[in-house]
């Protein structure tokens, strides 16, 4: 695809962010297109945590400007990101462990039940919330659930995992951006996560991939957006560099290439 | 899910023929002792319910019928109807993880509001109910902004509060007794919660039911509705409540504040209990209240725990207190069984805990 007629779903165009005297983005632009998996990498402290916050609200930039569909937005906080349709799915997962499934799919956004006792009284409607927790995590093809009511915390760190991209896929609209899914995961549940984020490519869902992890990256992106030192070094398809490569332009021993920001 | 999107890599290829269920819920195999742990987690409330009915029955056995009779079981109600209420505020704010220190205080503050209020100034005696909890109610409000956004620990926060509140009310009331029979003869009001129905020996004063339709009330709160789901996913981890669009501060501010008015609604209920309005009254319920939340199995770690447990700690306590002093035993006895059990409590918490491993 070529980026001159395709509309980024959600881009960036000179994100500035500074800490004090440290400056975490430097003019950085981003370009998520439509249906893509987009892998983000760079070096400790290169800035992508910080790009990323910018884009799921979590921060907000010094400067620059951040547009969804092509119309400028201001995210002031997470639930405005996912107001607008941009799940997170963050490395600490940000699941409750004492709660259920259910729970905390729904956490934030529950559901009440029809007629008075939602009205008046409040009153959840928790079937309908594990009804819809158990449709959406079987749909994934990624648990054969016993009981949604189950506290999160009896569950391995895949499932965890699971239940988190899970939450991310059956709410969010536009994008969703997985920080680092596979870090804490064995081989199995790894090679489980990313079949999942394959999955949600497959459903026309575009994903923003946070890894360190090459061999998954070179696996699963369709384009790859290298920051290095606050900004974004290269844009490059995995088909036509090699890991290493990749590798050198995000440690800055390799010169990005010259179409860098426009490639693939 | 299928191979077709797979293009696995290499050194996976050591997967192909392992097990493939990596995400299944099956619990084979189990110990009795696992699903009494597992049990444990899902119910909470079991243990100390468990420890109420055989303290019942331990005590019914060895005094008969001077124990287990309607009168003696309505009394221990009665008796534990004031901390049984400050326990249930107490209850919310440790859900989330805090702990309220300055209950006690705001509770008497608020009684003495409202006798005040009546008595000094003349007004109403529903006005003086009223102002009363608006007093609570502030007092628990400004506990939950200075959480909330000043950050600071809720341990430091409420110790403070509890010396201001307390010392407001000695200040404000010039340590003034209201007598009871002044109370009943202009403001009859004031001890609404004194008066009782009657089934035969058994005595259920208006302040036992509201402690108990409090506790359910609560329960259903807790339980039912999002702002109950939120303070516990609060008290489990608020970093990851907050990142699931939770708002934190403002739950912090609603759950103290709601504390504040339920220790108001504790006033209201003491003044019916004691008949006068006394600024000296229930000078240890504080800490009585985190005794009945700890030996409940709430966790004071925050987001475990069942306010029916808390109910039920707080009627343990009755129960011993009671029954040891119609055994004739030194009071000292209560106390020293009361400490066992608030560290057995906290020991099952932490084993209970130890379910997800």
């Amino acid at each position: 695809m070529s980026s001159a007629t395709v509309t980024p779903i959600l881009a960036a165009k000179g994100l500035v962010k500074r800490f004090g005297r440290v400056v975490a983005l430097d003019n950085a632009d981003f370009e998520l297109n439509p249906g893509e998996i987009l892998a983000v990498i760079g070096d400790n402290g290169a800035g992508k945590s910080t790009l990323i916050k910018t884009l799921s609200g979590a921060m907000i930039p010094d400067a620059g400007e951040i547009t969804l569909e092509g119309k400028p937005v201001h995210f002031h906080s997470p639930m405005a990101a996912r107001a607008a349709g941009i799940e997170t799915v963050y490395q600490t997962l940000a699941l409750s462990p004492a709660l259920s499934i259910a729970d905390n799919m729904f956490m934030g956004r529950e559901r009440r039940r029809a007629g008075i006792l939602g009205k008046y009284f409040r009153a959840l409607d928790k079937k309908a919330m594990e009804d819809f927790a158990r449709q959406k995590l079987s749909d994934l093809g990624l648990l054969t659930i016993q009981n949604i009511k189950q506290p999160v915390e009896t569950l391995s760190g895949g499932q965890r995992q699971g239940v988190a991209v899970a939450r991310a896929a059956a709410f969010g609209s536009r994008v969703v951006i997985l920080d680092e899914p596979t870090a804490a995961l064995g081989v199995k549940e790894s090679r489980k996560v990313l079949d999942l984020i394959l999955e949600l490519r497959g459903r026309g869902l575009p994903i923003v991939l946070i890894s360190h992890n090459m061999p998954h990256v070179f696996e699963v992106a369709d384009r790859i957006h290298i920051h290095r030192l606050g900004r974004r070094a290269a844009l490059i398809n995995p088909k036509d560099y090699t890991m290493s490569d990749a590798v050198a332009i995000m440690t800055g021993a390799m010169a990005p290439p010259a179409d860098a920001g426009r490639a693939a | 899910m299928s191979d077709n999107n797979t293009q696995s890599q290499d050194f996976e290829s050591g997967l192909q023929g392992s097990h493939s269920e990596v995400a299944s819920f099956e619990d084979t195999d189990r110990s009795l002792l696992k699903r009494i742990q597992h049990a444990l987690h899902v119910n909470p409330a079991l243990i100390p319910l468990f420890i109420l009915l055989l303290s019942i029955i331990i005590f019914g056995v060895i005094l008969g019928d001077r124990f287990f009779s309607p009168f003696s079981l309505t009394l221990i109600l009665q008796q534990v109807s004031i901390v049984g209420i400050v326990a249930a505020a107490q209850t919310l704010v440790i859900l989330t993880a805090g702990i309220d220190l300055s209950v006690g205080a705001i509770m008497v503050l608020s009684s003495v509001v409202m006798g005040q209020f009546a008595f000094r100034y003349g007004l109403p005696p529903e006005i003086a109910v009223l102002c009363g909890f608006l007093v609570g109610g502030l007092c628990g409000m400004i506990n939950g902004l200075l959480v909330a956004f000043v950050r600071l620990p809720p341990f430091i926060v409420t110790l403070g509060m509890w010396q201001i509140v307390l010392a407001t009310n000695f200040l404000y009331s010039a340590n003034e007794t209201i007598r009871s029979q002044d109370i009943e003869a202009q403001a009859p009001i004031l001890q609404f919660f004194g008066e009782s129905i009657r089934f035969g020996g058994a005595v259920f004063t208006y302040g036992v039911i509201a402690m108990v339709a409090l506790v359910f009330i609560l329960n259903y709160v807790l339980n039912n509705t999002a702002w109950g789901r939120h303070v516990y996913a609060i008290g489990d981890d608020a970093e990851a409540a907050k990142l699931s669009g939770v708002r934190v501060r403002r739950m912090q501010v609603s759950v103290y504040t709601l504390g504040g008015l339920i220790c108001a609604l504790a006033g209201w209920v003491l003044i019916g209990r004691i008949g006068s309005v006394s600024p000296t009254a229930g000078q240890f319920t504080n800490i009585e209240s985190i005794t009945a939340v700890v030996i409940g199995g709430i966790s004071l770690f925050g987001g475990r725990g069942s306010i029916l447990g808390t109910l039920f700690g707080a009627l343990i306590v009755g129960v011993f207190g009671l029954g040891l002093r119609l055994i004739g035993t030194d009071p000292q006895w209560t106390y020293l069984l009361i400490g066992v059990l608030i560290i057995g409590a906290v020991a099952l918490d932490q084993w209970i805990r130890r379910v997800s491993a």
